[in-house]
């Protein structure tokens, strides 16, 4: 499965350019309950997704996936970058084994969601990304064909984010701060919200 | 000199990587290889995969290397680094479930007598049994 590289291009720029202007946000929601390295090392890791730019729109859907996913791995420097990096990777793979057109969205999803899953050792309710994807994955399982797909996925997303707030972190750093960090937005959640407004607000042409 | 399990010891801060392979260093000399990484691409603190697919080049043995981790990160970081390595070679490696520093000083002491990969990872693991 290919999309025109102009496409594809515009999509990833979109997404990456949004994820590195977000990262003073990011920042300061990790310096509350974590090490306070999000922003710096999610705008890392986007800005060498953008320096592979023109390789990654001339590849095929599913080989750009794993090349956005590998530079993540490579250049994020914190726990995002596996967790990332796997999403990507997992949702590439899940692309060239499944050469239907189209792929199914929700289960090309699932298996990314799946993979953060696993590299993280967590499940929703931990406060963490995976508080986003998995609604997010639920949406799109559920609400699948449905013309305003789009903004269904958005309003779960932004919806998932402030249900991080009063959950106990028990997974990455912030569970060093058990009860205090509650009351917070997890910074993964709100990366991963930025993320996929960014993708969805792309796919409508909209930016 | 015989084979014998090399060390590997991944910190955010690459001042304690460093200072830890020093104390390794005192107690195991140069039977054992270590190896050390810490810090983010950019040089603050953080982990990142290239450096520890080289720290555990660096350590490599046919014996198989045990890596030692701090915090979070950076045992994401080394799981994801193992992952990349080749299949004959990813099987030999173990990210250890021990405290760093005691963890690489006790599993070099091991490793320095000739034990195995399984009884090397035993010893520092029982550190944090309870």
């Amino acid at each position: 499965m290919s999309l025109p590289p102009d496409i594809l291009k515009s999509l990833v720029r979109a997404a990456a350019e949004q994820v590195i202007a977000s990262a003073p946000e990011l920042t300061a929601l990790d310096q509350a309950i974590g090490d306070g390295d999000h922003g710096a090392n999610m705008r890392r890791g986007f800005e060498a997704v953008l320096d592979k730019l023109e390789t990654i729109g001339t590849q095929p859907l599913d080989e750009a996936l794993k090349t956005i996913g590998k530079t993540l791995v490579m250049t994020v420097g914190g726990a995002s970058g596996p967790l990332y990096g796997s999403f990507f990777i997992a949702a590439g793979d899940a692309l060239s084994r499944d050469k239907r057109l189209p792929a199914d969205l929700a289960e090309v999803f699932g298996c990314a969601v799946g993979a953060v899953s696993a590299r993280g050792r967590s499940k929703p309710g931990e406060k963490t990304m995976l508080d986003v994807l998995c609604p997010v994955l639920e949406t799109l399982t559920a609400d699948a064909g449905r013309p305003d797909l789009i903004d269904r996925v958005r309003a779960t997303a932004s919806k998932a984010v402030a249900r991080t707030v009063p959950m106990q972190a028990t997974k990455g750093r912030a569970a060093f701060l058990g009860a205090r960090s509650v009351g917070h937005v997890d910074p993964g959640a709100q990366s991963s919200c930025i993320l996929l407004h960014a993708v969805c607000n792309s796919v409508e042409g909209k930016q | 000199m015989n084979d014998t399990v090399g060390i590997v010891i991944v910190s955010h801060s690459k001042d304690i990587a460093k200072g830890t392979a020093d104390m390794v260093r005192q107690m195991v000399g140069s039977e054992v290889k270590v190896a050390f990484c810490g810090g983010n691409p950019d040089g603050g603190l953080g982990t990142n995969v290239p450096s520890i697919i080289e720290a555990i080049d660096d350590a490599w043995s046919p014996k198989g290397v045990a890596v030692f981790v701090d915090l979070g990160g950076a045992e994401t970081n080394s799981e994801m680094a193992v992952e990349t390595l080749q299949p004959e070679q990813r099987n030999l490696v173990v990210v250890c479930n021990a405290p760093i520093v005691e963890g690489a000083v006790m599993a070099a002491t091991e490793a320095a007598g000739g034990s195995s990969l399984d009884q090397v990872r035993a010893v520092a693991e029982e550190l944090s049994a309870s």
